[in-house]
C-alpha cells in the first residue's frame, strides 16, 4: 500500500527531514518511507523505488514530499499522521515563539541591524550566495555548509579579506568565538589560549584536552578542511585567524591544528605564528614533531598541543604527558583484555565520528608499525576496497561523504556506527574496536546510551562464540557539556568499554593491546 | 549593478514617500481624464478585449453604454462591443483606476487628484455602494438611475463643497483612518467618516435644498467603502511619480481585470507582464460560498502597490477574521511585506507594530528571491454579472508575472 | 591584513543571524547569546533559471 503527499511551499531542514524519516521508518509494517524535499536529485530517487506519482512528479525544491510504503491501509494512515504531527509541531516553532522569522538576509537585518555574525548552514549549491551577501552587508561568517565550491571558496575569502571580516568555512563545523559555542563545539573555560584550526573535531579534541587540565581558550577560530590543504585556497583564513590572536590581549597562547599543509603554506604560517612574538604551538596531523624552534613547539599529538599550550600559557616548561595509567598498569589491562580472546581474532577496527580524530588513531597505530586500512587513507594499497566492509587492521571515518550521503552525520545520529559495530562483532577476525565519542552542541544527546547498548550487544556476541570483544573509547568534553560527561562515561564503562581521557590515549592504549594481540 | 539597481530604486522610493497625494476637483472623464474619448470605455487591469472579459466586467461594459446612451439595451450593447467600434483601454493607460470592474465612460464623474509635490494628476470614478452596483456588473435600470443621480446630484455638490473647503490633504487622512482600524483597500469606514467630517460643512452651506444635502450625506454614510474612491487615486498618483525610473526593480503597477492580472516595473517602463488571476480565499456572506465567486478583480490593488491595504493589515483588526482569524496572522503578513519592499514608509504608520511605517515599494526581486507575494485584501465579487460582493479575503498575485518581469529586467539590466 | 572589525568583535557581544539548520540557533539560546533564526528556504523556490537570473544582477 503506498500514499504520497505533497505540500507545496513547506521547506524544512534536511537534518530535520532525514530525522523525521527515520522516525516513520522505524514504525511497525512500514517498508519504505521518505520525507524530502521535491529536489531533482530526491524525485530521481522517489522514482527508483517506485514511490513518484501524481502530484509529486511535479513537485519543486520548496515543495515537501512525504511518500510512504507499508503492509497495511492502517499503517500508512498512522504513518501519514505521525508525519503530519511532527512537520506541525516543527513550523509552528518551538516552546510557542511568536517572533517573526525572516525568510531573506536583508529581512532578517531589518530585524536585528546590530548583528554581527551569520551562521550559514543551509545547502551547499546556494551556501556561496548567502555568505557573498552577509559579507557585503558587513558581517563576520561562520560557514558550516559544505560542498562549496574551491573557487567560491577563494572568492569569499578573498571578499572577507578585503573587508577583515571572519569566513570561517565553507566546511566549518567549530568555532569558539567570545566564549560561545558555535555549531558542534563543547562548552569550554575562558582563558589565554587562542586556536585556529582547520579542523572541527580537532578543536574540540584539543579545546576539550586544555579545559581538563586547567587551562582556557580565549578563541577559537575555525578555517573551514581546505584552507591549508588546496593551494588556491592558500591558507587565508589561518593567516587571518593568526593576526587576529596577534592583536587580541586576551590571546597569550596560540595554537595551530590541521592537516600537514601544502609545502610553502606550511612555511607561511609558521612565518606568520612567529611574527605575532607569542608562544605558539603547532600540530600539523600526522606529522612528527620537530620539538621546538625558539617559542615555537611543534607537538606529536592533540592532547599534547593542548598540554604545551597549558604549560606556555601559565609560563611553565611543558613536561612530556604522562599516560594516565604506569606502564605495569597499562601491561596489567592489555593483558587482561588479550587473556581471553579467540585465536582468530587478530585485526583492530576503529570506528570514528570524528574525522580528525580517526586520522590521529590512524598515524599512531602506523607509526608502531602496523599497516592501516581505511575509507580516508591516501597512501598506496590502504584504501577499503568498500568503506562499509572492514578487512584486515581498519579505522574507519564515518562522517566521510559516503556515509552520509541522505543519512545524519554520526555525531547527531549513532545508529550507523551501532550498525556497524554489530557488523564488527559478527567478524571472527575484530579483536578491538576503537571508538571516540564527542560530546558538546551539536551532539546527540545521550551519545553514550545507545553506544553502550550495541557495545554490551557486540561483547555478548563475541562471548557466545567463546572469544573476547574488546572495545576502548575515549570521550571528547567537558563536564560543562548538557550530556553529563560522568554519566556517559559511567554509561560506556558499564558495558565494559575501557575509557581512556583523550583520542591519543584511546589509541595508544589500543596499540599496546594489539602489539599483545598480535605477539600471542 | 547591484548598487545601481538599489540607487535606483531609492530614487522610486523617495519619490513615493515624498508624493502628496490632493483632492482638488470633482469633474467628469470626459473632460478630465487625458486621452478620453466618447467611444471609449475604460476598464480596470491590464488591456484585455471584449471577447475575453468575465461576466462582471462585460456586465460594467453593457451598463456604461446603455449610461451614455450607445446602446438602448443589453443586446444592442453586446453587438456594438463586439463591433469593434468602441475603445477599450486600461484605466491605468489614462492616468485612472477603478474598482472592481472599473468601468469608466465619458459622463461619469471623477475626482481629480493631484500630487502637489511632483503636479502629475490620477482620476476615479466616485464609489455607487454596495450590492446591485455598476462595478459588479449589474446595469438594471436602478443602477443607470442611480449612475444619473451622482452626476447630476451627488458630483456637482461635492464639487462646489470642494471648491468652497479647498483641496484636501488625502496624505493626511489616509494616515490618520490607517490609525482609526482602515487599511485603505478592503476597510475603509475610518476614512470613510473622516470625508464626511471634512466636507459635510461646507456641503450643508450650498445654496441647495436640506433634503437634498441630506441625501448626499446619507449616501455617503450609508456606503462604508465611499473612501475607497478616494484612496485609490491617492495611491494611483503616488505610484505614478515613480514610474520609469532607470535601472529600478521598483513594482509601480498592480491590476486585474477579472481573467488577468497584470504587473508593470519602474524600471522596465509601460509593459505590462500578466498571470491568470487568482481566487480570494476568504468568508463568505451567508449563502454564498467559493463556488459563486469571480476571480480577482479590480484596480484597487494600487493601494497595495503604494503600501497599503494589505501591506497595513496589521493596522486593520476588523480584517483579521478574513485572513485566518488572530491578530497574529494579520501581523505576520504585514512582517512578510518588509521583506519584500525597499523602504518603510514615513507618513502610513501602524499602531501596533509601533507605529512602524507600512512596507512600500514592492521589489521585483526580492519577491522572486524570497518567494513571498505581496497579500492583497479584498472583497469577493459574484461571477454573475450584476449580484455584488459576496464575501472578502486574501489573494496573491500570480507568481509567474513576477518570473516574466524578471527575465526582461534580467535581460536589460544583467551583466 | 586588516583585522580590527575581527578584533571588535572579540570586544562586543555576539548578536547572530542563524540561516539555517535550526538546532544552531536553540544552542545558542541557551548559551545566552542573542540569536535570530530565520525562515530560510531556497531563493526562488529553488528555481535554478531564477537563480541565474538574479545572479546576472548580483554582481
Amino acid at each position: 500500500m503506498k500514499k504520497i503527499l505533497v505540500r507545496k511551499n513547506a521547506y524544512y531542514d534536511s537534518v530535520f527531514l532525514m530525522l523525521a524519516t527515520k522516525a516513520l521508518k522505524q514504525r511497525p509494517g512500514i517498508k519504505e518511507a521518505v520525507v524530502a524535499m521535491g529536489t531533482e536529485v530526491n524525485l530521481g530517487l522517489l522514482k527508483e523505488i517506485g514511490l513518484l506519482s501524481g502530484e509529486a512528479e511535479s513537485a519543486r525544491p520548496n515543495d515537501l514530499v512525504i511518500a510512504i510504503e507499508a503492509e497495511t491501509g492502517e499503517a500508512v494512515e498512522e504513518a501519514c499522521r505521525i508525519a503530519e504531527e511532527v512537520l506541525k509541531k516543527k513550523s509552528h516553532g518551538g516552546g510557542g515563539e511568536e517572533d517573526y522569522r525572516p525568510v531573506s538576509l536583508e529581512g532578517a537585518l531589518k530585524i536585528l541591524p546590530e548583528a554581527n555574525l551569520v551562521v550559514i548552514s543551509v545547502p551547499g549549491r546556494y551556501a556561496a550566495r548567502e555568505a557573498r551577501q552577509a559579507v557585503n552587508k558587513g558581517l563576520h561568517v561562520m560557514l558550516f555548509s559544505d560542498h562549496v565550491s574551491v573557487e567560491e571558496e577563494v572568492e569569499l575569502k578573498e571578499m572577507a579579506l578585503e573587508r577583515g571580516l571572519l569566513m570561517m568555512g565553507p566546511d566549518c563545523g567549530t568555532a569558539i568565538l567570545n566564549g560561545k559555542p558555535l555549531c558542534f563545539a563543547n562548552v569550554v573555560r575562558g582563558g589565554s589560549i587562542g586556536l585556529v584550526a582547520a579542523s572541527g573535531s580537532g578543536l574540540q579534541e584539543v579545546s576539550c584536552c586544555i579545559d581538563r587540565m586547567g587551562g582556557g581558550i580565549s578563541q577559537a577560530i575555525g578555517t573551514g578542511g581546505r584552507d591549508l590543504q588546496d593551494r588556491r585556497v592558500r591558507g587565508r583564513m589561518m593567516l587571518m585567524g593568526i593576526e587576529a590572536l596577534k592583536h587580541d590581549p586576551e590571546t597569550r597562547v596560540i595554537v595551530v591544528i590541521s592537516k600537514p599543509p601544502a609545502e610553502e603554506l606550511a612555511a607561511k604560517v609558521l612565518s606568520k605564528l612567529k611574527d605575532t612574538g607569542k608562544p605558539c604551538v603547532v600540530h600539523f596531523l600526522g606529522l612528527k614533531p620537530s620539538g621546538t624552534r625558539g617559542s615555537m613547539r611543534f607537538s606529536g599529538n592533540m592532547e599534547e598541543a593542548a598540554a604545551m599550550a597549558v604549560a606556555l600559557s601559565r609560563g611553565e616548561e611543558y613536561r612530556p604527558l604522562c599516560f594516565s595509567l604506569s606502564e605495569a598498569e597499562v601491561s596489567r589491562v592489555a593483558e587482561a583484555e588479550v587473556k581471553r580472546m579467540g585465536s582468530e581474532q587478530r585485526y583492530v577496527r576503529g570506528l570514528f565520528a570524528g574525522g580528525t580524530l580517526a586520522l590521529e588513531a590512524m598515524a599512531l597505530f602506523e607509526e608502531e608499525g602496523f599497516r592501516i586500512l581505511s575509507n580516508v587513507q591516501k597512501g598506496p594499497g590502504r584504501a577499503l576496497h568498500s568503506p562499509h566492509c572492514s578487512e584486515s587492521h581498519a579505522i574507519v571515518d564515518l562522517g566521510d561523504d559516503v556515509f552520509t550521503l541522505g543519512r545524519p552525520h554520526p555525531m547527531i545520529d549513532p545508529s550507523q556506527r551501532d550498525e556497524r559495530i554489530a557488523k564488527e562483532a559478527v567478524d571472527p577476525e575484530t579483536a578491538l574496536v576503537l571508538l571516540d565519542v564527542v560530546l558538546g552542541y551539536g551532539a546527540h544527546e545521550d551519545p553514550c546510551g545507545a553506544l553502550a547498548e550495541s557495545v554490551s550487544k557486540a561483547k555478548g556476541q563475541v562471548a557466545g562464540r567463546g572469544g573476547y570483544l574488546c572495545v576502548i573509547a575515549s570521550i571528547t568534553g567537558t563536564e560543562k557539556d548538557f550530556q553529563n560527561m560522568a554519566e556517559q562515561k559511567k554509561k560506556l564503562e558499564s558495558a565494559g568499554c575501557l575509557v581512556m581521557p583523550s583520542n591519543y590515549q584511546a589509541s595508544l592504549l589500543a596499540v599496546h593491546v594489539m602489539r599483545k594481540v598480535v605477539s600471542r | 549593478m547591484k548598487a545601481k539597481i538599489e540607487e535606483a530604486n531609492q530614487e522610486a522610493v523617495s519619490r513615493i514617500q515624498r508624493a502628496k497625494p490632493t483632492l482638488i476637483d470633482v469633474s467628469i472623464a470626459g473632460e478630465a481624464i487625458p486621452g478620453m474619448k466618447r467611444n471609449m470605455i475604460l476598464h480596470a487591469g491590464p488591456p484585455e478585449p471584449w471577447e475575453r472579459m468575465c461576466g462582471p466586467m462585460k456586465g460594467a461594459v453593457i451598463g456604461g453604454m446603455i449610461l451614455e446612451g450607445l446602446a438602448k439595451n443589453r443586446q444592442e450593447a453586446e453587438a456594438l462591443a463586439a463591433s469593434g467600434d468602441i475603445l477599450f483601454e486600461p484605466c491605468h493607460h489614462h492616468s485612472s483606476v477603478g474598482p472592481m470592474a472599473g468601468v469608466a465612460t465619458w459622463s461619469m464623474p471623477v475626482w481629480v487628484m493631484e500630487n502637489r509635490t511632483f503636479g502629475n494628476r490620477a482620476y476615479c470614478t466616485l464609489n455607487e455602494g454596495l450590492g446591485k452596483v455598476l462595478r459588479y456588473g449589474a446595469f438594471s435600470e436602478e443602477v443607470i438611475a442611480r449612475l444619473r443621480w451622482m452626476a447630476e446630484d451627488l458630483a456637482p455638490a461635492l464639487k462646489k463643497a470642494l471648491v468652497r473647503h479647498g483641496p484636501i490633504d488625502m496624505k493626511s487622512m489616509i494616515a490618520q483612518a490607517l490609525q482609526m482600524g482602515d487599511e485603505g483597500h478592503n476597510r475603509n469606514r475610518a476614512g470613510t467618516s473622516l470625508f464626511i467630517r471634512e466636507i459635510a460643512p461646507d456641503l450643508v452651506m450650498l445654496d441647495e435644498s436640506r433634503e437634498k444635502i441630506a441625501r448626499i450625506l446619507a449616501f455617503i454614510h450609508g456606503n462604508d467603502h465611499f473612501f475607497l474612491n478616494l484612496s485609490m487615486p491617492s495611491c494611483k498618483c503616488t505610484v505614478d511619480a515613480a514610474a520609469s525610473v532607470e535601472g529600478s526593480s521598483v513594482v509601480t503597477t498592480m491590476a486585474r481585470n477579472g481573467t488577468e492580472f497584470g504587473i508593470r516595473v519602474s524600471g522596465l517602463g509601460d509593459r505590462w507582464f500578466t498571470g491568470p488571476a487568482g481566487m480570494v480565499e476568504g468568508l463568505y456572506l451567508p449563502g454564498f460560498s467559493a463556488r459563486d465567486a469571480a476571480p480577482d478583480i479590480g484596480d484597487s490593488v494600487i493601494t497595495e502597490t503604494a503600501g497599503i491595504g494589505g501591506f497595513a493589515m496589521a493596522a486593520a483588526p476588523a480584517i483579521v477574521k478574513f485572513v485566518g482569524g488572530s491578530a497574529r496572522d494579520a501581523i505576520r503578513y504585514t512582517q512578510q511585506m518588509y521583506e519584500i519592499t525597499v523602504a518603510e514608509n514615513d507618513t502610513y504608520r501602524i499602531p501596533t507594530l509601533d507605529f512602524r511605517g507600512t512596507p512600500t515599494g514592492i521589489d521585483l526581486l526580492k519577491v522572486v528571491e524570497t518567494g513571498i507575494l505581496p497579500a492583497i485584501n479584498t472583497g469577493i465579487a459574484h461571477k454573475e454579472p450584476g449580484i455584488g460582493m459576496v464575501g472578502a479575503g486574501l489573494v496573491h498575485p500570480p507568481e509567474n508575472c513576477f518570473h516574466d518581469a524578471l527575465e526582461v529586467f534580467a535581460e536589460k539590466y544583467g551583466k | 591584513m586588516n583585522v580590527k572589525k575581527i578584533s571588535e568583535l572579540f570586544n562586543k557581544e555576539l548578536v547572530v543571524i542563524n540561516m539555517g539548520l535550526d538546532s544552531f540557533a536553540d544552542n545558542l539560546r541557551k548559551e545566552e547569546v542573542k540569536v535570530l533564526p530565520m525562515d530560510w528556504k531556497p531563493p526562488a523556490g529553488g528555481d535554478k533559471r531564477l537563480i541565474s537570473l538574479l545572479e546576472k544582477l548580483d554582481a
